[in-house]
């Protein structure tokens, strides 16, 4: 995995200068309200510890994202841009040092291979130091052109609908950066990305901002009793978050296994499956799918040869694509019964069933595993630049009726980025994409 | 967790039962009545009202789930209980009806009870508040003494709607009252605990003037908690189809085999709560009996759907299945000490079976419950030459072996679970009449097997030497296997025991 390009190298650069600045100011001339940053501070530490395992869903902790936030919204009275910064920084550092120190090293290698296909999660540094950026950018917000007295000045729904407006807009904000580090990074086209984003924002962030908000009203309603009062239901949203991620986890390595079964059985290549899933889902990311979309073609990508299973003798290296149409169509069949039955969504078996239809028939998923599958099937693991090329030049002249002409393009691009990186990874760890 | 339908569509309550439910709905009635006499704070009222009648299932259904399955996130009673902490009783009553009346499409009894049966947990809640002195202490934002109404409120409301839902289980079901009064209790307090720390919040900041901005943003948090653990629920689902889709891949190379593995399940499941282990070893017991052939997909399908003698170089080829079955679940991390079994299941206590020759206690103890119950559903399935084995002739054969190729405790323990009169399986259809019960030995068979061969490798004369018959296509459909034999992860299990809690609240409060 990568560590980040450019963008993300500012992106870090600028929480991280943010920060100094903050420990600096604070040093300079003192902590004000301490009590309320120590409370806060222990709400982003326990959201911290307790973080959602990452390659699920986009948030891995909210209580602490929320408290952050809520941190920043009291005001620059009690926090201000400099001190909200400097303490989210040090409790997020803090249960970072807890965790290390606390927890055995995870074991790389055989467990990280599994999990192949699972859609690279930020680096951990850098996701906290978009974090700083995010709440500094509330705490901003919050210190409008008429000073202080303007927010002081506010009480009960006026003020509420305030600071709702202010953490909208630093969702947004958020949304677009993430968008634009996508783009900039993983190659997601930027449009589609921020249309994800913003679709994401209705689901776990707005239950986010909404703990922010409460907890900025109940502190100044109540003190801070109210603190620990408004994390218990963040608390639970994320230990619920943290059930889905283990059900997710758990879901995933059974349908790699089931797609290993054809690997094991001897009907496809070692690492078929994973390669072609990986692909794939670059190659959807590259079309612009949205987030859903481009699971599901994972999982169907995983899946797509199970029906050659039922094959009394294998076909010469489990590809299918040198098969006449007839065949292929009756073993897709037959995978496509066998997905029905895996409780995987209806798509899932449809695009399995259809993979070895002409394209116009198919689901744009369905044409993206059936390019990505024949090149794969063409190519194989280690297959010299020329064999791969080859096999792009067949690909592209079959365009008429076989392969979809804009996958084929969107897949030479693809392969076209990661030539190089292939190239500097070849044998590192075997999960080079082309 | 007992959920049962009070008035399912097509049977009526019986009389005690519709004595109950008049008598709840009369109750609610009494409690809200004094409301329009006493001049309640209407707005707040509404407010509340159609905030809870927004929450109940079926209202918001399509935006919260999208196109997939509904899912219920159950009533949402924070609302309520933040009613509870804001309003005088009579008043609080009111806040549950609308959205009770209005929600889930059900007879007009069933809508009637939930108003009513929630209108006076709520008057009963808001009255205990009012006794500690609530209403003052939100007022004058007493932080850590307003702790003590609001959980005062929770308990109430929650110890009030499970001894109403119980009263009518009881007369409806004569279930016995530990089943609906005890566990239900002591499942909900924890999460009406939850529900009643964020009644508070919502109440001390209503009484600060934010308003409707208190009322929606404060309970958000908790409703996306619910729905994402209803997700989860249903990913879970999908999940145990997953790991039976693995099993029927097998099917899919040797139809002979079918329905073999869930019996293995079931009976490997069956032999370990006997032997008394606890609910996680049980489970993943079941799971390595389900899963123990799936190493069968490395054979070569030929070799596996031959009809004829094997020769050596085939028998090998079979014989290296529990190693194919260990290296192919390698990614799966709930296995667990299932694994193990997977790749133990055909030694032998006296070291001559396969793949290590293990001896005696160097034989993981799952390993030696896979193959005991292994060998059991091989001598009970029907084979194309020879019938079913009779139970008490399985059991014989067993015990012969015991000491040589199997561990003695683990068939005792089967015979003694198959000897029982009541049948643990959930899943099983009634036992056959005719066990006298006089004897050791066991009148019951496991589910009735369909049609079915034993796998390769088996306790009684080499099947590989028997005459095969040409084997169907895998196409023909077969019957879903039973959803209550579904394995259930440990991980998942533990992951979702919280979520869990909430649901079952929503769950006997609402049902």
């Amino acid at each position: 995995m990568r560590k980040g390009g450019n963008a993300g190298r500012a992106v870090a650069a600028a929480g991280g200068g943010l920060v100094a600045w903050g420990v600096a100011w604070a040093a300079y001339s003192g902590v004000r309200e301490p009590g309320a940053a120590l409370a806060f501070g222990g709400v982003v530490l326990l959201g911290e510890l307790l973080r959602v395992p990452a390659g699920t869903d986009r948030e891995g902790a909210p209580l602490a994202t929320a408290g952050g936030l809520g941190y920043a919204l009291l005001g620059p009275a009690a926090a201000g841009v400099s001190q909200t910064a400097a303490v989210v920084a040090a409790a997020t550092g803090a249960a970072a040092l807890t965790a290390r120190l606390t927890a055995p090293r995870p074991r790389q290698g055989r467990h990280g291979r599994h999990a192949q296909a699972a859609p690279a999660a930020p680096p951990r540094a850098q996701a906290a130091l978009r974090r700083v950026l995010i709440v500094a950018f509330a705490a901003a917000c919050c210190q409008p052109l008429g000073g202080e007295e303007v927010l002081t000045g506010m009480a009960g729904a006026p003020r509420a609908a305030f600071l709702v407006a202010v953490l909208a807009a630093t969702a947004l904000w958020d949304a677009v950066l993430s968008a634009a580090l996508g783009a900039a990074e993983g190659g997601r086209p930027f449009v589609p990305g921020l249309r994800d984003e913003v679709r994401g924002l209705t689901g776990i962030a707005s239950a986010v901002c909404a703990g922010g908000v409460v907890m900025a009203l109940a502190v100044r309603s109540a003190g801070l009793w109210a603190v620990p009062l408004v994390a218990l239901p963040l608390l639970l949203t994320q230990l619920s978050l943290r059930g889905h991620a283990a059900v997710r986890a758990t879901y995933r390595q059974t349908v790699t296994t089931l797609a290993r079964a054809t690997e094991v059985a001897g009907y496809t290549p070692r690492g078929h499956a994973g390669r072609v899933s990986e692909l794939s889902v670059a190659v959807g990311r590259e079309l612009g799918l949205p987030a859903r979309q481009l699971t599901l073609l994972a999982y169907a990508a995983l899946m797509h040869d199970i029906g050659q299973l039922s094959l009394v003798d294998p076909v010469p290296r489990g590809a299918t694509e040198p098969l006449d149409g007839e065949r292929r169509q009756a073993i897709a069949a037959l995978g496509g019964e066998v997905v029905r039955r895996t409780g995987a969504p209806a798509e899932v078996a449809l695009i399995v069933e259809r993979q070895a239809h002409p394209y116009r028939e198919q689901p744009l998923a369905g044409r993206i595993v059936r390019a990505v599958n024949a090149y794969e099937d063409l190519t194989g693991e280690a297959a010299p630049l020329e064999a791969r090329l080859a096999a792009v030049e067949r690909l592209r002249l079959a365009t008429g009726y076989d392969y979809d002409p804009r996958v084929v393009e969107a897949l030479t691009r693809v392969l076209a980025r990661h030539s190089t990186r292939a190239w500097l990874d070849a044998g590192a760890d075997g999960k080079d994409l082309g | 967790m007992a959920i049962v339908p009070i008035a399912p569509a097509r049977r009526p309550l019986p009389r005690e039962a519709r004595v109950t439910v008049a008598a709840v709905c009369a109750a609610g009635l009494l409690c809200a009545a004094p409301a329009p006499v006493a001049g309640p704070p209407w707005p707040t009222v509404a407010v509340l009202a159609v905030l809870y009648a927004l929450c109940e299932p079926g209202v918001l259904r399509r935006v919260t789930d999208g196109p997939h399955r509904p899912s219920a996130v159950g009533p949402f009673l924070p609302v309520l209980l933040a009613g509870a902490l804001l309003l005088p009783p009579a008043a609080a009553a009111l806040v549950a009806v609308p959205g009770s009346l209005a929600g889930r499409p059900a007879p007009w009894v069933r809508r009637c009870w939930r108003a009513a049966h929630l209108a006076v947990a709520v008057w009963a809640a808001s009255l205990a508040a009012r006794l500690l002195g609530g209403p003052a202490a939100l007022r004058a934002g007493d932080l850590p003494y307003a702790l003590l109404p609001a959980a005062a409120a929770a308990v109430v409301f929650c110890a009030a709607a499970t001894a109403l839902t119980g009263a009518v289980l009881v007369t409806a079901e004569h279930c016995p009252p530990s089943a609906a009064w005890g566990e239900p209790l002591l499942g909900a307090l924890g999460p009406h605990l939850t529900y009643g720390m964020v009644a508070l919040t919502t109440a001390l900041l209503w009484l600060r003037g934010y308003g409707v901005f208190a009322a929606v943003l404060v309970p958000l948090p908790m409703y996306v908690a619910c729905w994402v653990f209803a997700r989860a629920r249903r990913e879970r689902a999908a999940h145990d189809a997953t790991v039976r889709a693995l099993v029927q891949a097998v099917d899919l190379k040797d139809p002979y085999t079918r329905g073999h593995s869930e019996r293995v399940g079931r009976a490997s499941a069956l032999i370990a709560g006997e032997l008394g282990m606890d609910g996680d070893r049980v489970d993943t017991l079941r799971l390595a009996g389900i899963l123990h052939d799936v190493g069968k997909l490395g054979v070569p399908t030929r070799v596996l759907r031959k009809t004829g003698p094997l020769d050596p170089e085939e028998r090998r080829l079979i014989q290296l299945h529990p190693e194919y079955g260990h290296e192919m679940t390698r990614g799966l991390a709930f296995l667990d000490e299932a694994r193990a079994a997977i790749l133990h299941h055909h030694e032998r206590l006296d070291g001559s079976g396969y793949p290590h020759g293990l001896t005696g206690d160097q034989i993981p103890e799952s390993a030696r419950v896979v193959a005991v119950a292994d060998a059991f559903d091989a001598m009970t399935s029907t084979r194309s030459y020879r019938p079913a084995r009779s139970v008490a002739y399985a059991v014989a054969e067993l015990h012969r072996c015991a000491g040589t190729q199997f561990d003695p405790p683990v068939v005792a323990a089967l015979a003694r679970a198959l000897a029982q009169p009541a049948p643990p399986l959930p899943a099983q259809p009634p036992a056959a009449p005719g066990g006298d019960g006089s004897g050791p030995t066991p009148a019951r068979p496991l589910p009735a097997p369909p049609p079915a061969r034993a796998p390769h490798p088996s306790p009684t004369p080499p099947p590989a030497a028997a005459p095969r018959a040409a084997a169907p296509r895998a196409a023909a459909p077969r019957a879903a296997a039973p959803r209550a034999a579904a394995p259930r992860p440990r991980v998942v299990a533990q992951a979702t025991a919280l979520g869990e809690g909430l649901l079952v609240v929503a769950g006997v409060v609402g049902a």
